[in-house]
């Protein structure tokens, strides 16, 4: 018998994680001197006030669904990948040399191949990690940790020392050709005589990312290979009775992660920046753990999960330029998120059963 | 490349691997009782921000030290609390604490200093001054051992010779005392310690204090002897290559100096040798930057030497009843 609803479960208990983790970020605030009640208003004024607001908060979304996703489908394989960070950055790369080997004529052809490269450096980038964690036993965790150095030392050099265009100086690539400019969503509103989100990042990848979202649902719960993962994740000695590879499994997991960390690059390289640069994913791999956290594990959480990340992003970002709170106030939310949905789930939980326990022992004469 | 040459390297790689050793000696203790931590990082960024903040307004480096340690200490409870008490994931607290300490230090500096995150520069007793060693000058000029003792061991701050200091003291406590053994059962079987009617989440808590104020003697030293004052993530990934060189170590506290004196090392000619020049090929310094991280990842593949965790690391000890 379980000891809570299935909608405590889901729905109840990722909210008291967030309300706590929002009443202590409220705390800080009040700390340093502001007002957490104009810090919020602030915040929803400037990332949904508007269409531009919701632009950029849209193109952040899009960018923590790709990493979310990813944390999200290793998770259920019983596989902590902290390692987005450095697959999104290969990602980057792999659109980059994509981009600049052809003179493509027009994004439609531009975007599949793209998509191809993204998603096959992000899965190479974890398939390292995984093939050691799987035949090696080396902690994947650490690993990934290390790719994600080893990648920023990777796309330094490269940057700095191969796809640096002569006579510039910072390291970045060239802009890509005309032809691989994503249609941007304010330019489709405008298509259909709407105004909406002028001069925001927000482009077609985000009506993609919503795809990824459903396909990954997909793959978790209507697929062999998903059952095989999920069965893997739960126990690994009964996914081996059941004649469930574990090498298989993990590594076709991390690939499956690694591709949609990869896949992040469409947005943000292809998307926004036209060009590879240095420092272009920002931390978003690491969003991506808070990201899977908060949207328990399930796609249209994750959904859900990054649009309230991106509102924070956008928000923190409007705050640091209205206020005095410096844009870091996100990082202390985010982290306080990563404690309470992920690190401190027990506290919230286990108060939650004892009184649903209560409330049902009560309810039976 | 010269005698001084090769002095003035070395030098420089025991200034840089000193916070490495005190992190790699913090993780040790964690790890060894079976709480992995991968929020060394932040702890460090955390004592380093309230070392330096504390020493710029008292004007001693010593009571820097100590809100150093303390602020570190704060993480640390933290980490036990979501891990021993509550059971949690102990990767995923150590990543919300490393973004606690990236946030928070931030907030806190801009809100009391207005810099940006950053502290003020600290001057004079304000940060750990170099000791000079007795007679390091009157044999300076002696061949070989004169520029050794007087340019490689002796013109430290106290904060190095307390990390070398460390790492006897540390196996001796491992290997020695009724505290170590326990210790290290608590990480390769906590039931056995239950059993024998020792508390595991108490030995665990203690482990994780011991980590916290390791990480707290690093982050000072960053902040006030290595450099003069807390500038936003300064501690650069310090804490990833103290992990890494726990793991390169075994877990062992001799085999951490050599580990970490050898990324201390690699740090130290990439910062001389942007990019060296070795006959046919030039290797440039991103790659010996990448390099504790490439040993690393060999390391964990068991290619050379196998590095097994402590048996009962990273799962928390759920009482039978």
């Amino acid at each position: 018998m379980d000891k809570m609803p299935k909608w405590a479960d889901v729905v109840l208990t990722p909210l008291i994680s967030l309300v706590l983790a929002m009443a202590i970020s409220a705390l800080v605030i009040l700390a340093i001197g502001e007002s957490p009640w104009m810090a919020l208003t602030t915040m929803v004024e400037g990332a949904l006030g508007s269409s531009y607001g919701w632009g950029f908060t849209l193109y952040y979304t899009t960018n923590f669904i790709f990493t979310g996703l990813a944390v999200m489908v290793a998770y259920h394989a019983s596989l902590f990948n902290i390692g987005g960070e450095g697959q999104a950055m290969m990602g980057g790369l792999g659109v980059a040399l994509v981009c600049l080997a052809l003179p493509w004529p027009h994004w439609g052809v531009a975007l599949p191949a793209a998509m191809i490269g993204a998603a096959l450096f992000g899965a190479a980038w974890a398939l390292i990690p995984a093939w050691l964690q799987a035949k090696r036993g080396s902690h994947i965790v650490i690993t990934t940790i290390m790719f994600n150095f080893i990648a920023a030392a990777l796309l330094n050099y490269v940057l700095v020392n191969i796809l640096r265009p002569v006579g510039s100086m910072d390291p970045a690539s060239a802009r890509f050709p005309e032809g691989t400019h994503l249609p941007k969503l304010a330019e489709i509103a405008a298509g259909f005589g709407i105004e909406w989100g002028k001069n925001t990042p927000v482009n077609i990848t985000f009506l993609f990312a919503i795809v990824i979202c459903f396909l990954v649902w997909v793959l978790i719960w209507r697929t062999r290979l998903g059952y095989e993962i999920r069965a893997f994740g739960k126990s690994e000695p009964g996914a081996l009775y059941a004649g469930i590879s574990p090498v298989r499994i993990t590594v076709i997991t991390m690939l499956i992660s690694g591709a949609l960390a990869g896949l992040m690059a469409i947005n943000n390289v292809m998307g926004e920046a036209e060009r590879l640069l240095l420092n272009s994913v920002e931390g978003a791999g690491f969003i991506g753990i808070a990201v899977a956290l908060m949207g328990r594990n399930h796609p249209f959480g994750v959904f859900l999960a990054a649009l309230l990340f991106g509102f924070l992003y956008q928000g923190g970002g409007e705050l640091a330029l209205w206020t005095t709170i410096p844009r870091e106030l996100i990082i202390v939310i985010q982290a306080l998120v990563i404690l309470f949905t992920g690190a401190l789930d027990n506290m919230v939980r286990i108060p939650l059963e004892r009184m649903f326990m209560a409330m049902r022992s009560k309810g039976k004469p | 490349m010269d005698f001084n040459t090769i002095i003035q390297i070395l030098d420089s790689a025991v200034r840089l691997m000193t916070p490495l050793l005190l992190a790699c000696l913090a993780g040790l203790y964690s790890e060894r009782s079976g709480i992995f931590d991968i929020g060394l990082e932040g702890k460090m960024l955390m004592a380093a921000f309230t070392a330096a903040s504390v020493a710029y307004v008292t004007g001693s480096a010593w009571l820097g030290l100590l809100a150093g340690i303390g602020g570190s200490l704060g993480l640390s409870l933290i980490h036990g609390v979501a891990s021993i008490t509550f059971m949690g994931n102990q990767l995923i607290s150590g990543v919300a604490i490393n973004f606690l300490a990236s946030g928070l230090t931030v907030l806190l500096g801009q809100k009391i200093f207005g810099l940006g995150g950053r502290t003020p520069s600290l001057e004079g007793p304000a940060r750990f001054s170099e000791i000079t060693l007795p007679f390091a000058d009157s044999i300076r000029n002696a061949p070989i051992i004169g520029p050794i003792y007087a340019d490689l061991i002796s013109g430290h701050s106290i904060l190095v010779y307390i990390a070398f200091l460390c790492v006897p003291l540390t196996w001796w406590v491992l290997n020695r005392t009724r505290f170590g053994l326990r210790l290290r059962a608590v990480g390769e079987n906590p039931a056995s310690v239950d059993t024998a009617g020792v508390s595991v989440a108490r030995l665990r808590y203690a482990a994780v204090a011991i980590c916290g104020i390791l990480c707290g003697i690093a982050g000072a030293y960053l902040a006030t002897s290595l450099s003069a004052g807390f500038v936003k993530e300064m501690t650069a990934g310090r804490g990833f290559i103290a992990l890494a060189a726990l793991i390169f170590a075994k877990w062992r506290p001799w085999s951490a100096l050599f580990a970490t004196f050898l990324f201390g090392l690699l740090e130290a000619i990439a910062n001389r040798y942007p990019n060296l020049d070795i006959g046919p090929i030039t290797i440039p310094s991103m790659f010996m930057n990448a390099l504790p991280y490439i040993l690393t990842v060999i390391i964990l593949a068991g290619f050379v030497g196998r590095a097994i965790p402590p048996r009962a690391g990273g799962e928390p000890y759920v009482k039978e009843r």
